[in-house]
């Protein structure tokens, strides 16, 4: 098998994670927002597995399932938010959805 | 099997940083399949083809098909990448990169000051991830399921397209005209509007 | 019948009570009934009690009746009770029947005025305050009746208050008498600190057991209270309110600012003469302050041309012969001229009001002349009262008090021949002054047709008035006419008798002489330069040194201007440049800086999801920034 230094994984995983932060702080659309989100839960998910691969032990695998679970429950909720605002408001901008303010 | 990681590796990157900067949708989805294809590799490559085939099944599967389907109910025409041009103006970039360089300037010199020498990775069969998930993580998996229905309830009442009431409907006219007033926003064509209200 | 004593200030305080509940929905007629009524059962309950007091003296011809305890902390537990001895009864009986009078004459006077009804709740008020100061046996329910007073002053001279003048005119009263209420007030604190008692009776006879004569205790306590008296009878150095409270009604000038209120300040230092003569020096300040302030208003009214100036500025001369009167020790001197005063230039002020109603409003006595056959009665009674006020001899009662007084101020032990010249040349200038005032609205060539003519309660008000004007001198005569006692004889119970120094108790035929060529002198001089020669007088006015003094007497010797410069405005810049308390500065710096985070933060608060998510991967940045680097 490979010999990889954990440090390098986890910089992926950082990296990862960057981009999908940039992605939400810079993106208006809600369904690139929901995708940025993705990306770093995924990233997420790929720092626990590269962990569980470091100590040799399942747990940091079973954390990426239960975070993919939690992945796919978030997407199909947002996804349902994202049409009821396009059904209601004729826009996926987020910046439109602010009434909610204090 | 080192150079497959480092090449997956950089695919990864340069796939997401594809869909964070595309204007079409579903350019973005197809960068984001790569993307999460490589990760799998990532994933195989550091011992746990359990979770890459997942990541093939459910993350580049499932989900990107779910996206792709909203896409397409929401039908959105040309000029929405007309408008996400608009909004990904220059300055935008400027704050969330060096927010993010400097996350990963942080991470980064944490890593430098931990080092460890390189091992073997070892793989992990399925068998292994099974017996501990639905041993010690039993209760883990009981709250997924529970998770997951409520995400199913939830997403079905929100994702239902039913009759508005008056005052909903004044509401969303008055948004829509604030919406659609401002800054040069490209407005919806009306034949996507008469669409959605079939 | 002592047993009613409780009735008489109770009975006009009802009357306020339902004036000023339903005053606004009674007719006139009723409002009238309600108002006079009952100040006149008042005045009939005062009589019947008077009656009782005299046929069967109560034990140590004092009477106190308790209603209730007011106060009731360890040892200061004043009661709401009443004190009549033969001091108070007069006083009750004065204010009662001047008041009750008046009440009579104001049914008719105001009644085409708007807030009839407000004006009799204020009358009635001010009535059952004036007797509970009068009938306190305790300094502090006196002080009550004291402010009830100065607080229906403040609102009956500020009775027209759409006008601002009005109310300026009612502050200032209020104001300056409450100089001299806070003296008092400093007064009664010391005191109770040092008798343990406000009761009257009791502080008197402390108060002669534990100071000596001259201590400095007593005459602190005794400078307080003349401070108050001072005050609120319009003496030096606070007089100059009284003028400006002429804004007010006649009858409201004539009850309050003439027969009752401003001698409370007589009152009161009759009432505590004991501390008085525990302190010489002070008794011997009042002397001079009444010496001073008689002549000064004399001056004063010499050339005033509004008619109830001139009654003003003589009514603080007369207050000032009662403060001589007293300073001498000559206290029932100083309650005759009391009496006699409030019924003659009650009358005076009655009259002016008709006279004034007459000219349609005008008060200027040199737009008037020759009223004499248009108001005959009104002219009658105003000369009675004149008489009576320049002390005309033999018929008029305001002679006997006067000329008391005169006398008392010569030959008592502490008297002197200086404050007796100083009260001769002020009954000189009194007889020019109030003739100088007759001659010019009753007599030459009419300038102006009168337009009202009095009904018939005013007319009874001023013929009740002018009699008692005239027979109320007879009580007390000089010992070479008659040598009639009645009123030192009553008087005697409560207050010591005047002592006359033997080697000049024979003078007092001569003195009467002088003082009675000097008032016809006075008259005479009046009809001189009013009368027959006012080129001459004009003449005299525009001369250099005639228009400095002119300038000077009409601005009441330049008081107000003086009090204004040193007083006022410095007190109003004062206030203006603290307007924006500069200590308040770090409370409003306090409020500010929130408001200015409140804002910061509330700006945060935009509903913009990707602007939360920032403050989220901020904080998230920090923190770990934080753990990593520290």
């Amino acid at each position: 098998m490979a010999t990889i230094p954990v440090e390098y994984g986890l910089f992926l995983a950082i990296i990862l994670f960057s981009l999908g932060l940039v992605g939400v702080l810079i993106r208006r659309n809600v369904v690139f927002i929901l995708l940025s989100v993705e990306i770093m839960l995924n990233a997420a998910g790929l720092g626990f597995v590269i962990a569980g691969s470091h100590w040799g032990q399942a747990d940091g695998q079973i954390m990426f399932i239960f975070i993919l679970t939690m992945a796919s429950a978030e997407v199909s909720v947002g996804l349902a938010l994202a049409i009821q605002l396009y059904h209601r408001l004729k826009t996926l901008d987020t910046n439109s959805i602010s009434k909610m303010r204090g | 099997m080192d150079i497959v990681f480092y090449i997956a590796s950089a695919v990864a990157i340069i796939c997401t940083v594809m869909v964070i900067t595309r204007l079409n949708v579903v350019h973005a989805l197809l960068y984001m399949i790569v993307a999460l294809l490589s990760v799998a590799l990532v994933f195989y490559t550091l011992g746990a083809p359990f979770v890459a085939a997942l990541e093939v099944i459910i993350y580049a599967g499932a989900i990107m098909v779910l996206f792709v389907f909203v896409i397409m109910i929401l039908n959105l025409g040309p000029q929405t990448s007309q408008q996400e041009r608009l909004w990904l103006d220059g300055r935008i970039w400027v704050g969330p990169t060096i927010l993010a360089l400097i996350l990963i300037a942080e991470v980064a010199y944490v890593l430098s000051t931990h080092s460890t020498p390189a091992y073997t990775i070892t793989e992990i069969s399925p068998r292994q991830v099974s017996t501990q998930m639905f041993g010690p993580y039993i209760l883990g998996v009981e709250l997924s399921s529970f998770l997951l229905l409520s995400a199913v309830v939830g997403a079905f009442h929100l994702g239902r397209r039913r009759q508005l009431y008056p005052e909903e409907i004044a509401v969303s006219a008055a948004a829509v005209e604030q919406n659609t007033s401002p800054q040069g926003d490209i407005q919806p064509e009306p034949q996507i509007q008469s669409d959605i209200h079939r | 019948m002592l047993g009613l004593l409780w009735l008489i200030p109770v009975i006009p305080l009802i009357g306020f009570i339902l004036l000023a509940i339903i005053g606004p929905r009674l007719s006139r007629t009723a409002v009238a009934i309600i108002g006079v009524g009952s100040v006149g059962i008042s005045a009939i309950l005062a009589i019947l009690v008077a009656i009782s007091f005299i046929s069967s003296p109560p034990a140590g011809n004092a009477f106190t009746q308790t209603l209730w305890t007011w106060i009731n902390v360890t040892n200061f537990n004043p009661g709401i009770s009443f004190y009549l001895d033969s001091l108070s009864m007069i006083m009750v009986l004065v204010v009662t029947f001047v008041g009750f009078v008046i009440h009579l004459y104001s049914a008719e006077h105001m009644l085409h005025q708007e807030g009839y009804s407000r004006f009799f709740a204020y009358m009635n008020l001010f009535v059952g305050s004036m007797l509970i100061l009068v009938l306190a046996n305790n300094l502090l329910l006196l002080y009550l009746g004291w402010e009830g007073v100065g607080l229906c002053s403040y609102l009956l001279i500020g009775f027209w208050y759409t006008n601002p003048a009005n109310g300026r005119a009612a502050r200032k009263a209020f104001i300056v008498t409450r100089v001299g209420d806070a003296a008092m007030a400093i007064g009664l604190f010391l005191l109770f600190n040092n008798l343990a008692t406000l009761n009257i009776q009791d502080v008197m006879q402390r108060a002669a057991q534990t100071w000596q004569i001259g201590s400095p205790l007593a005459v602190t306590a005794a400078a307080l209270l003349l401070g108050g008296a001072v005050g609120k009878s319009a003496q030096l150095p606070l007089q100059t309110w009284l003028p400006d409270a002429m804004a007010g009604p006649s009858p409201v000038s004539a009850l309050i600012h003439a027969a009752t209120m401003v001698t409370a300040g007589v009152y009161l230092i009759a009432r505590t003469h004991v501390l008085f003569s525990l302190a010489p020096s002070v008794q011997l300040a009042v002397a001079i302050v009444g010496a001073a302030t008689l002549l000064l208003a004399g001056f004063s009214a010499l050339t005033q041309w509004d008619i109830k100036r001139v009654l003003a500025y003589s009514t603080i001369s007369q207050i000032g012969y009662m403060f001589l009167a007293l300073g001498v020790g000559a206290w029932s001197a100083a309650i005759f001229h009391f009496m006699t005063h409030a019924f003659f230039k009650a009358l005076l002020f009655l009259a002016a009001g008709v006279v004034i109603d007459a000219m349609n409003d005008e008060h200027n006595m040199f737009k008037m002349g020759g009223l004499r056959t248009q108001l005959p009665l009104t002219f009658w009674t105003f000369l009675i009262g004149s008489s009576a006020l320049s002390a005309l001899p033999l018929i008029t009662s305001g002679f006997y008090s006067k000329d008391l007084i005169l006398f008392d101020a010569y030959a008592s032990p502490s008297g002197s021949t200086w404050l007796w010249l100083a009260g001769l040349v002020g009954a000189f200038l009194t007889s020019i002054y109030t003739f100088r005032m007759v001659f010019l609205t009753f007599f030459g060539k009419p300038k102006t047709k009168a337009v009202y003519q009095p009904g018939s309660r005013i007319n009874l008000a001023l013929i009740v008035l002018a009699a008692f004007a005239l027979l109320i001198g007879f009580l007390e005569t000089p010992s070479f006419l008659g040598n009639i006692n009645v009123l030192g004889n009553f008087l005697s119970a409560s207050l010591p008798a005047t002592s006359i120094l033997p080697q000049r108790a024979g003078s007092e035929g001569i003195l009467e002489l002088v003082s009675a060529v000097i008032s016809l002198v006075g008259i005479y001089l009046a009809y001189l330069l009013f009368l027959r020669v006012p080129k001459t007088t004009e003449a005299m006015v525009q001369s250099p040194v005639g228009a400095v003094l002119h300038r000077y007497w009409f601005s009441g010797w330049g008081f107000d201007w003086l009090y204004d410069t040193v007083l006022v405005r410095p007190f109003v810049w004062m206030a203006n440049s603290n307007k924006n308390d500069f200590i308040d500065l770090l409370y409003k710096g306090i409020i500010r800086l929130n408001e200015a985070l409140h804002r910061v933060l509330s700006n945060t608060e935009n509903g913009l999801v990707r602007w939360y998510a920032t403050g989220i991967a901020i904080g998230a940045v920090i923190i770990i920034a934080i753990v990593v680097f520290l």
